[in-house]
């Protein structure tokens, strides 16, 4: 194999990795604060991306992105408030039955609202044929747009959680619930806060990767499994982690093309997931004593 | 107590035979087909209802079960072996009256496997593939179960999505009837309706009074304890390990015997009955059924499909089971038909008390 081949490869994996570190770590956001996998995580970043789609019809397309983000936290603090906030100390169980239901109650109310085809923005700069060259790698220009976007988005969340008022409450919240409701912090608000944060970068990781990726109805299930293998990957709750494991898994999917069928793509990540949940559920960079304590 | 379960089971039978009769009556006999099909579903259901409810295992991917019993039926009974019927290894299989040489649509020969030996590879590789994949994932618990579940299924819907072999997209169709006994097979044709009314029913009553005996034994007993608190179970000697395992196999050999079936009637069996929201709508079921209820999960299963095959619920079939699902567990956490709902009911107007001599 020749080595333009190789970074070819790597730069489809660097694109997938990110987008599968965002909803990693939009997992990570809402399993800080509460405790909960929201099962419906992949369906924020399908619904980001529609949303988008629809409106970019009426408005130019970063306004489109931005109402697309906003409607979309939107959803993400309605759904709280109406499923989740008044449930008293529910059971894992029954949370991740609840927001599997959800899940596809978002995916049916998509079907209905935008039908079963595939749908994309365009691209943000140029068309899908131009490529910005470095050496003989031919990049497009949209996949630095995603990682660029993706990487602001961590870089203002990392920024968010250690410097702001509310970030710091949420970081409270996630070390310890009772003692930061001791302390006067509205740990309910946290927690639909943390909802719509990861509901807001979910979509705009929808809008980026539309151009490449295409969006479906059902596309947000795909998602979540992987995002949820590279939070797993890193260590559940921690999102700088997520990021290199997303970078780990995406890599290791595109080059798994060469020796399997393209179908079997997806085979691959969750043979990960099942490998890393059987042999270290704590994840590559998490500490096996801090995974005893937590609830599963 | 045991005469109370035998009355149930001559009830459910009575049931049967008065639906089919009802449908004669009626006129309505092409109920039955979607009648069928519903019992099948009911089989997996119930198989699931014993690990969910009884042994507090969620599983995300039983449909996976079901099409892993159900492709490999169709696969060994549609695999043309003549092109290499003169292999010493088929020469046995045939010597021992497992192969079966029928017609194609062009008068040529095929040479195919006997369904009776399909069903019973289909089972064993249940079984294997069901210990294989229980040991590592039963040791998991709460988020960690329910995705590497779903990861197993999605594995499985994926690579019978992507293998060619198994007809990918399309599935494997024209799979033979099944013949039980001369003169009842298990197919689609017009004339064993009645007979595959019975033969699938007849099913889900053999399977009914084997988990109902097992739920009423020691093991029964045991599964409730590791339900309630596992640690504890442990602690009183409990191999709280083997026995989620050993349920987590009869539960997939009950979703892989409904998927083997339902195939034959079906002819023909497709990647949809591997997916993830197949999964989701059993764990729906079961949930609605009352969890911990084996006969509520029978009833909800029959019903319930039957409403969804028949097609009642139009485009909206799935998010039919997404509301059930979310309104169940926000308000009913303990499942809709649950146990005790009925004594609740009479204590309300004040008449609970039998509520002492309740197992």
């Amino acid at each position: 194999m020749n080595i333009e081949l190789f970074l070819q490869y790597l730069v489809a994996g660097v694109t997938y990795g990110t987008i599968y570190a965002i909803v990693a770590i939009g997992f990570n956001i809402i399993y800080n604060t509460t405790g909960i996998i929201n099962f419906a995580q992949g369906e924020f970043v399908m619904l980001g991306g529609m949303t988008a789609v629809t409106l970019h019809a009426f408005l130019p397309l970063p306004a489109a992105i931005l109402s697309a983000v906003i409607i979309t936290m939107i959803v993400g603090a309605m759904i709280e408030i109406t499923f989740i906030r008044w449930l008293a100390s529910p059971s894992v169980l029954r949370m991740i039955i609840i927001t599997i239901g959800i899940s596809i109650l978002l995916r049916e109310i998509a079907l209905h609202v935008w039908g079963a085809g595939v749908k994309a923005l365009p691209y943000f700069t140029g068309t899908a044929v131009s490529s910005i060259s470095i050496g003989d790698v031919h990049i497009s220009p949209q996949v630095l747009w995603v990682v660029g976007v993706s990487s602001v988005m961590v870089i203002c969340l990392n920024l968010f959680f250690s410097y702001t008022q509310p970030g710091r409450k949420m970081r409270a919240c996630s070390t310890n619930r009772t003692a930061a409701r001791l302390c006067g912090i509205n740990t309910k608000n946290m927690v639909t806060l943390s909802f719509v944060l990861s509901a807001g970068i979910g979509a705009l990781a929808g809008c980026v990767v539309s151009p490449i990726t295409y969006i479906q109805y059902d596309g947000g299930t795909a998602l979540a499994i992987k995002g949820f293998t590279v939070a797993i990957l890193g260590g559940l709750g921690n999102s700088m982690a997520a990021v290199a494991a997303g970078l780990i898994l995406g890599i290791l999917e595109s080059f798994s093309i060469w020796v399997m069928p393209t179908a079997f793509k997806d085979v691959i990540s969750i043979s990960i997931l099942l490998l890393i949940l059987f042999v270290r559920p704590s994840g590559l960079f998490g500490s096996k004593e801090a995974a005893q304590l937590k609830e599963f | 107590m045991t005469r109370n379960r035998h009355l149930q089971v001559f009830l459910l039978i009575a049931v049967i035979i008065a639906t089919q009769l009802a449908t004669m009556l009626t006129d309505t006999q092409h109920y039955l087909t979607q009648l069928t099909m519903s019992g099948y579903y009911a089989l997996v259901i119930i198989g699931l209802c014993l690990l969910i409810g009884y042994a507090g295992q969620i599983s995300l991917g039983h449909a996976g079960f079901f099409a892993i019993g159900g492709y490999t039926s169709a696969f060994l009974t549609t695999y043309d072996l003549s092109p290499v019927r003169d292999k010493a290894f088929i020469v046995l299989l045939s010597r021992m009256g497992l192969l079966v040489s029928t017609e194609d649509l062009y008068g040529g020969q095929v040479l195919h496997l006997h369904p009776w030996a399909a069903f019973l590879i289909a089972i064993i590789c249940t079984i294997i593939i069901a210990y294989a994949v229980g040991g590592p994932v039963l040791k998991l618990k709460g988020h960690y179960l329910a995705m590497a579940t779903l990861g197993f299924g999605t594995i499985v819907y994926k690579v019978v999505l992507g293998t060619e072999g198994l007809g990918a997209a399309d599935g494997i169709s024209d799979v033979p009837g099944f013949t039980l006994l001369p003169g009842s097979e298990v197919s689609g044709k017009l004339s064993q309706r009645i007979t595959n009314y019975y033969i699938a029913w007849g099913l889900v009553i053999f399977g009914m009074v084997l988990l109902l005996n097992l739920v009423h034994s020691r093991v029964g007993r045991a599964l409730r304890s590791i339900h309630g608190a596992e640690d504890a179970a442990n602690a009183m000697g409990i191999n709280t390990g083997r026995y989620k395992l050993n349920m987590f196999v009869i539960s997939a050999v009950f979703a892989a015997i409904g998927g083997v079936f339902l195939t034959h009637y079906n002819g023909g069996i497709g990647p949809s009955e591997a997916s993830i929201m197949k999964s989701v709508r059993y764990v729906a079921i079961v949930a609605v059924g009352g969890m911990a209820n084996l006969w509520g999960a029978l009833v909800m299963g029959s019903v319930l499909n039957f409403l969804s095959l028949r097609g009642y619920f139009g485009s909206y079939d799935d998010a039919v089971f997404g509301v059930i699902l979310i309104i169940i567990m926000l308000f009913t956490p303990e499942g809709l038909l649950r146990r005790d709902l009925f004594s609740d009911i009479r204590e309300v107007f004040g008449t609970g008390k039998d509520r002492g001599e309740r197992a």
